[in-house]
Order: C-alpha cells, then sequence, then structure tokens
C-alpha cells in the first residue's frame, strides 16, 4: 500500500526549476488533493511522502532552500498549539500554515469586536461577534487545506489545559493578559513541551522560547503572584507593525524548535522597540 | 564614588514618559545602583519588572560603573 502510494505520488511529479535553475521534482496542490482522494490518505501524509521519497510539494517550493526536505517534512509531521487568536495569534497561524506545520490546535474563547481590526488578520467587519477560533481554522483550510485543524472556541485555564494541549510538540503564547500566560506555562511544564512567548505594548515588545527545566516567565515578569492582570498594553493599546513583528518571531522560534535547530530564544529574551528601531538580546540567566 | 560617569539608557513602552533627553549619554555618578537610577528618573521600583545592563539582566541592587548600556522594561502582557 505504501510502497503503490510512492510509486503514485512520484508518477505524477513534474522535473522544474528553482531560480537558480537547480532541479526538483514537484507536486502541485491539485495533484496531492486528486492523490488524497484516490487513496484515502490524507494530503498532509501524502505531502510528508513526497518529501521522503524526493519530490516537493510545489507551495513548499520557496522553502526549500531554506529547509532540508527532511525538514519540512518535521514541520508537517508536528502538532502545534496557537493560545490566544488575536493580533499575535492570527499572524502566528496565517505564517505557520503558509509555512506547512501539518496539525494545528488553534485555541481562543473569544469573539471579534471593531478594535481588533487595526491589528487582528482573522478580523473583518463581516465577522463581529464570530469566534475567533472558528475564523482561525478557516483561514487555514483555505491557506491549505491539505493540514489538519483542531478549532476550540474556550479560553484555556489550568482545568481544560492538559486536554486541549495534550497533543502538542510546542504550544505558542498569544495571549492578551499576564496571568494565563503563567497557567498556559505551567501545563506546558507538566506535559514536558516546548513553549514560545512574546508580549506586545505599543510599540514594544519581546519574545522567548522556555523549554520545561528553564526559570522561564519568572525571568521576565517577577513572581507569578505579584503579576498585574494587564501591563503597559491597557495604556499603549497595540499597533499592528509590532504585534506582527513578534509573531513573526515567535514562528521562527517554533520552525526551530521543530526542526531541532540552533540559536533558539532560551533563556534569553530578544527585546524590541519598534518606535526607535533599537533591538537587543538579553542574557536572562 | 563620586565621579560623574555616563550610561546609554533605554526606556520601553509606556517608561518612555520617564525618558530623560539626555537618554543616550546620561549622566549618572559611577557607583549608582539600578534602584538608584530608577529613583532619580522617578520610575516607581514596583512598576519594574526587567532591567538589563549590556544584554544581561540585572537586579536593583546591580553597581553601574559608567559605559553601560541599561534598558528597562514594564510589565508588558498584550497580544
Amino acid at each position: 500500500m505504501n510502497a503503490d502510494a510512492i510509486e503514485r505520488i512520484l508518477r505524477h511529479a513534474q522535473p522544474k526549476e528553482f531560480p537558480d535553475h537547480t532541479s526538483y521534482n514537484s507536486i502541485s496542490i491539485r495533484q496531492i488533493a486528486q492523490l488524497s482522494k484516490a487513496m484515502g490518505i490524507s494530503g498532509r501524509e501524502i505531502e510528508i511522502m513526497a518529501l521522503e521519497h524526493g519530490a516537493v510539494p510545489e507551495r513548499y517550493a520557496r522553502n526549500m532552500k531554506t529547509f532540508s526536505p527532511q525538514d519540512q517534512a518535521a514541520l508537517l509531521k508536528a502538532c502545534v498549539s496557537v493560545v490566544g487568536l488575536g493580533g499575535l495569534g492570527g499572524a502566528v497561524v496565517e505564517i505557520l500554515a503558509r509555512i506547512g506545520v501539518g496539525m494545528l490546535n488553534v485555541i481562543d474563547g473569544d469573539t471579534f469586536e471593531e478594535s481588533n481590526l487595526n491589528r487582528q488578520f482573522l478580523s473583518s467587519p463581516s465577522r463581529m461577534s464570530k469566534s475567533k477560533a472558528e475564523a482561525a481554522a478557516q483561514r487555514i483550510k483555505t491557506i491549505n487545506s491539505a493540514l489538519e485543524v483542531n478549532a476550540y472556541s474556550l479560553f484555556l485555564n489550568a482545568k481544560n489545559g492538559l486536554e486541549l494541549l495534550r497533543h502538542s510538540d510546542v504550544s505558542v503564547d498569544c495571549l492578551d493578559n499576564l496571568k494565563t500566560r503563567f497557567v498556559l506555562e505551567r501545563l506546558c511544564k507538566q506535559l514536558g513541551s516546548p513553549l514560545v512567548s512574546a508580549a506586545v505594548a505599543g510599540a514594544s515588545g519581546h519574545v522567548t522560547t522556555v523549554f520545561p527545566d528553564d526559570q522561564g516567565l519568572t525571568l521576565i515578569y517577577g513572581e507569578e503572584e505579584n503579576v498585574p492582570s494587564k501591563g503597559a498594553e491597557a495604556a499603549l493599546g497595540t499597533v499592528p507593525y509590532s504585534v506582527t513583528f513578534l509573531a513573526a518571531l515567535e514562528c521562527a522560534e517554533v520552525v526551530k524548535t521543530i526542526q531541532n535547530k540552533p540559536g533558539l530564544l532560551r533563556n534569553k529574551l530578544l527585546v524590541a522597540d519598534l518606535d526607535d528601531g533599537v533591538i537587543d538580546v538579553v542574557n536572562l540567566c | 564614588m563620586d565621579r560623574e560617569s555616563y550610561i546609554q539608557l533605554k526606556l520601553f513602552a509606556n517608561l518612555q514618559n520617564f525618558m530623560p533627553s539626555t537618554a543616550d549619554n546620561f549622566a549618572i555618578e559611577a557607583g549608582l545602583t539600578i534602584g538608584a537610577l530608577l529613583a532619580q528618573l522617578d520610575i516607581p521600583e514596583d512598576k519594574i519588572k526587567l532591567v538589563f545592563v549590556d544584554g544581561v539582566r540585572a537586579e536593583l541592587t546591580t553597581i553601574l560603573d559608567g559605559g553601560e548600556r541599561v534598558g528597562i522594561f514594564p510589565p508588558v502582557g498584550g497580544g
């Protein structure tokens, strides 16, 4: 069955050239969808098989000078939970779906309101009062129907969190308050999975990656019991370029974590202020 | 302990309201602690959780000699 599937995939692949004239075997969205239907295998699994046997799904062609086929397949095999689907989460979902993270859990109990429109990519006037999680699931399926999505219109808490994050290889903190960030970190530590966390206020923000044995968020915010619910964002609001910038940095951390690459911001905090262009990486311990 | 020295000061997010006009070349007395620097800038200590000196997380008791880059972040949690 598997050998037959691989043979069929490779038979459909077409020789193509990258812009630098090196050659590769390309397989199109339409062919993947047809093979998926004909063989009763998910599009995601077809894409993985293609990559592992010398064919490149054309939608990832421009990733392939940065990632090896194994790197790209690792993304397709990974499950990432995006917790919070506002400014950070909407951009994270967009990037992770396009880059080819195979399974996405999208979690947010909130609905859209007009003040979201300045920065939240998933929002639009027609979606007012509609579920952010449902909008994220629709967006992911629109970008790549081969991906698997679980949408949860729920606010993550200590009770439901273990179940929601159980299958997650990495979680992405895109929350909008400080208290729940600590709840999420504790859940990830319990589950033994890494957390990528970013936060924004005005044009400033920071991003870090926390592995289960790392000290994590207390190094940034102090002890949990003394942390206020909201930070400087209550006074400053949030502008789209800072939140999208930090979301992009979170995605780079997610990808490096899945692909087991060096250069993670573990025990480090990248701080940025886009008003004056100051960007620095701080050693937290 | 009364030598005049200079630090490069960077205040993030809403702390910019406390930013002195001379932030890029801010005069301090060598031996000043971060806590004393906050007092000098009128920044309430309880508003601050994260200070870094030359790219390393510092404490309120960390001493400045002059020549350092000092960054101060309030808690931010927006997304």
